[in-house]
């Protein structure tokens, strides 16, 4: 027993160091050229000085956008026109399937549904906890607690929700923290959670939900505590309290942040990808665009298909960023 | 608005008044609101308790009773995570999950430094060295934002394993990328680049002019201004934008399993789970305590950075 474990041990030592050497590799590489241009280009005098300048700052960002987004982006829009293999150019046929194939049309009502219900959900619990949690006493523990799962890698905190979600038959003991719930409430026979068709879905939403509303319960407390003094005292003045003062003064004065938190969590929603895979792996009618998009690419291999949903994903992600962007150039200017 | 005529309505009522978000939240704040913040923290906090505690028991009560019996039976081991660290079985093939332990590292570190430091780069350039077209330039890569991941994996991919993109070659095939963290690396760097560039502007643009000039008037070039003050001055910017970006290359499934796949020399820990959570459903010891590993690195930086954390968020989201 020692002796294996010894012996795994420097298995996983000598993997180490190979690893390390790569990685310290890598950096002494990269930095080491970085301070050479750095060295030479603060040599050069004269009217290139400054073209080149500008071009050591700023070349090595332009050339990863360029070769790492635009041109890809562009390629997988032609792509989408070619068959699985790229070999022979099929027009809109990808299109065509995706949007008369009834597999597909359920993985978009499907996304329809995650767009619309977990970033509507998380946003409005993230501004009650904003509105509620600030008096209490040890209100730092609590936000940190319902911040803390954004931390969390979507993989794991699917693992987290496989375990409370676990069904096990009714006469044995439950393992699960769902069913355990559900059966002392009385539920004496509660369903497997993950087969039990439309519920799954919602149940998945569930972890978008637990792990995004800290996200925008920080963000809007911030929004909240920056409504200027005047504005509520006057408000306070003309007798506005409780519901009133919420939705006449306070949703308005911090409308722009709601939108801004909604459209984020909703473009994330739409690129969502890793619950569905780890959860259900798009089975019992749970599957995502973009789940579907890496499927037909990396497991069915068929590259056009792949691409057209990748330009669909675009597409509707487009109107989001656009409007997303717009809100906060605006809020640049007036600053 | 007329903000002269506020100003002296207000000057009277304030002695009396208490402070405008204290009058918000007093509305909010009752005993129920109390009680509902309670119940959503236990909430919130019961699944991960759950998972951390499952890790820790042996698994003949892990398979046959529920987490919560622990309190009135309580038995403890580490030996599940042994088992999911070192043992072969956990691992499929070597030695349980340590290389993903090391290989999430590998790609963490590098995939954080090099997409800090290209982008500040050039976010001081858009920032600082003024030229025709440089807000433009700015604009057109905050904009690219809009590109989802999933638009560019495919060319990328092919790009890796062939040297070429869509005809045209930029490196020999030769280099053999594939089966290397480079690819994982480039990848992370290139899509964290609209934002990365976004955020260290709205920061490195409002260092105080006058410092800069000055070190120019002393006749320091970019490069020498570049290394002595901005890097030093936006330090909080940067450990804001440092902190976002590991977390993020950590967490990340889709760049690692599509460019990494699934074998111990380079792929993460999240792409081992994601295949252990498949192949070892239903074994709870072990995958709870794999969750947990995975985990505990993020929560460690989350809790240990949370200001500069909040800090980051608030500057990306709201302040833009």
């Amino acid at each position: 027993m020692s002796g294996s474990t010894v012996l795994l041990a420097d298995g996983t030592l000598s993997d180490f160091g190979t690893k390390f050497w790569d990685v310290l590799q890598a950096l002494v590489i990269f930095l080491g050229v970085l301070a050479l241009i750095f060295f030479a280009a603060g040599r050069a005098v004269g009217r290139f000085s400054r073209p080149l300048t500008i071009a050591v700052f700023l070349g090595p960002a332009l050339l990863l956008i360029l070769v790492g987004l635009i041109v890809p982006a562009i390629r997988t829009i032609y792509l989408s026109t070619k068959n699985s293999d790229s070999t022979k150019g099929v027009g809109f046929d990808n299109y065509t399937w995706a949007f008369t194939n009834s597999d597909i049309q359920r993985v978009l009502i499907n996304t329809l549904l995650w767009i619309v219900i977990a970033p509507i959900v998380t946003t409005v619990l993230g501004l009650a906890v904003a509105l509620m949690v600030d008096r209490l006493k040890g209100q730092a523990i609590y936000k940190s607690l319902i911040f803390m799962p954004m931390a969390i890698s979507f993989v794991g905190a699917s693992i987290i929700w496989k375990f409370v979600y676990e069904a096990r038959d009714p006469s044995q003991p439950q393992i699960g923290l769902l069913s355990q719930v559900a059966m002392a409430l009385g539920w004496s026979h509660p369903p497997n959670w993950l087969l039990s068709i439309p519920l799954n879905t919602f149940l998945l939403m569930v972890i978008l939900v637990w792990t995004q509303t800290g996200f925008a319960m920080v963000v809007l407390a911030a929004a909240i505590r920056g409504i200027p003094e005047d504005i509520v005292e006057a408000a306070r003045v003309d007798g506005a309290r409780g519901s009133k003062l919420l939705f006449r003064v306070t949703i308005p004065m911090i409308r722009s942040t709601l939108v801004v938190v909604l459209t984020t969590i909703m473009i994330m929603t739409l690129k969502i990808f890793d619950i569905v895979r780890t959860m259900t792996n798009g089975n019992f009618k749970t599957d995502v665009l973009a789940n579907k998009m890496y499927s037909q690419s990396f497991v069915e291999f068929n590259n056009g298909r792949g691409s057209a949903l990748a330009v669909i994903l675009f597409v509707a992600v487009l109107p989001l960023v656009g409007y997303n962007i717009v809100q906060l150039r605006r809020e640049r200017a007036v600053r | 608005m007329s903000v002269g005529a506020v100003e002296t309505a207000k000057a009277p009522v304030k002695k009396r008044q208490e402070p405008a978000v204290k009058a918000i939240r007093r509305s909010f704040s009752s005993p129920l609101a109390s009680f509902l913040i309670l119940v959503l923290t236990v909430l919130w906090t019961l699944p991960t308790f759950g998972l951390l505690v499952t890790s820790f028991r042996p698994e003949q009560k892990v398979a046959t009773t529920g987490w919560w019996t622990v309190f009135t039976d309580p038995q403890l081991t580490l030996s599940n995570y042994h088992t999911v660290l070192f043992e072969a079985a956990f691992g499929g093939g070597t030695t349980g999950l340590m290389p993903y332990v090391i290989n999430s590292l590998a790609i963490t570190i590098p995939g954080t430094i090099f997409p800090l430091v290209v982008a500040s780069m050039a976010a001081y350039a858009l920032a600082w060295v003024r030229f025709r077209g440089s807000d433009v330039i700015f604009f057109l890569i905050f904009a690219l934002q809009v590109i989802p991941l999933q638009l560019a994996l495919i060319p990328l991919l092919q790009l890796y394993s062939s040297g070429k993109i869509g005809g045209v070659r930029l490196f020999p095939e030769s280099l053999h990328l594939t089966g290397t963290y480079w690819p994982v690396w480039l990848s992370h760097t290139m899509f964290a680049m609209p934002l990365a560039v976004f955020l260290l502007h709205n920061f490195i643009s409002q260092l105080p002019r006058e410092v800069m000039e000055a070190a120019t008037v002393d006749g320091a070039d970019h490069f020498k201004v570049f290394r002595t003050i901005v890097v030093p001055l936006a330090a909080p910017a940067l450990a804001s934008f440092a902190i976002f970006q590991f977390l993020w290359v950590w967490n990340d499934l889709l760049v690692g399993l599509t460019f990494a796949g699934g074998t111990a020399e380079v792929a993460p820990l999240t792409a081992r789970l994601l295949q252990l959570s498949g192949s070892f459903g239903s074994r709870w010891h072990l995958l709870t305590a794999g969750a947990f590993v995975s985990i505990v690195i993020p929560l460690i930086v989350f809790f240990a950075l949370q200001r500069y954390f909040v800090r980051g968020l608030l500057a990306g989201s709201v302040k833009g």
